[in-house]
């Protein structure tokens, strides 16, 4: 799993590449929250075009940096979430608190 | 109901053996023709199966888990998580959604993706001796792509 970020106008977005299962999870959240904690930003934007896997982990990543962003009084949208990582959120309910964007048809 | 073909492996509970198994099982369910929406399914199961193994069964040792791998009827891919662990109390409490006994990288929906990806579910438990995790799902036959 790899973890990359770019901050402009009070927008955090975060790149995920690989796959996010309980062996990457730790790390994950752990590099989410310092980089939220750094920029303080208004929206966070977690893109998942480069996730090729999700199980359950990815649950409880995607409800913890809401969970942030909540504190913080702050914005978390998912965007470009390839089928298999939507299914996964969606069997949660993670789509009743957080904005999905699918991955675009046409790239 | 025929078995057409099957593995067994076994591996240590270390997390990156995660990826390993469910690659392991996807591309042995490959030979029955799933969709990548189906393989995604069981690809996923798996992971949940293994990783309550790892983080639940050994919580501070590293043990043996056995996987084994069926095909039933040409059609369905029966897969059995098998750990020598701790066990689990209240199996019906540990498979309410939500719930953990796990760190903050857990979400307690690992049998619930389980149970909503697979056809089938059984979970039997031990306090003291180990889990053995059963799922089935049957691959529905495709019209060949033209």
């Amino acid at each position: 799993m790899i973890i990359r970020s770019t901050f402009e106008d009070g927008r955090l977005t975060i790149f995920f590449e690989g796959e996010l299962d309980h062996h990457a999870a730790r790390d994950a959240i752990r590099q989410i929250e310092e980089r939220i904690d750094a920029t303080c930003p208004r929206e966070t934007v977690l893109d998942f075009k480069r996730l090729t896997f999700m199980d359950s982990s990815g649950i409880a990543v995607v409800v913890k940096a809401y969970k942030r962003m909540n504190q913080l009084g702050g914005k978390l949208n998912a965007i470009n979430l390839g089928p298999q990582p939507r299914r996964v959120l969606r069997a949660a309910g993670v789509e009743r608190f957080v904005r999905f964007n699918a991955m675009p048809k046409e790239v | 109901m025929t078995v057409t073909n099957s593995f067994k492996m076994e591996f240590l509970s270390r997390s990156a053996n995660e990826s390993f198994a469910r690659t392991v099982v996807a591309c042995f369910a490959a030979q029955i023709d799933p969709t990548l929406e189906e393989i995604g399914d069981i690809k996923t199961a798996v992971s949940e199966a293994v990783t309550n193994s790892i983080v639940h069964a050994y919580p501070d040792t590293i043990g043996r888990i056995r996987l084994r791998v069926r095909i039933l009827n040409g059609d369905t891919v029966e897969i059995t998580v098998k750990d020598y662990g701790c066990g689990i109390e209240d199996v019906s409490k540990a498979r309410e959604p939500m719930f953990t006994t796990g760190g903050e990288e857990r979400s307690g929906m690992g049998f619930t993706i389980m149970e909503s990806f697979m056809d089938k579910l059984t979970v039997r438990s031990k306090p003291g001796k180990g889990t053995t995790v059963v799922m089935r799902r049957k691959i529905m036959r495709r019209e060949s792509v033209k």
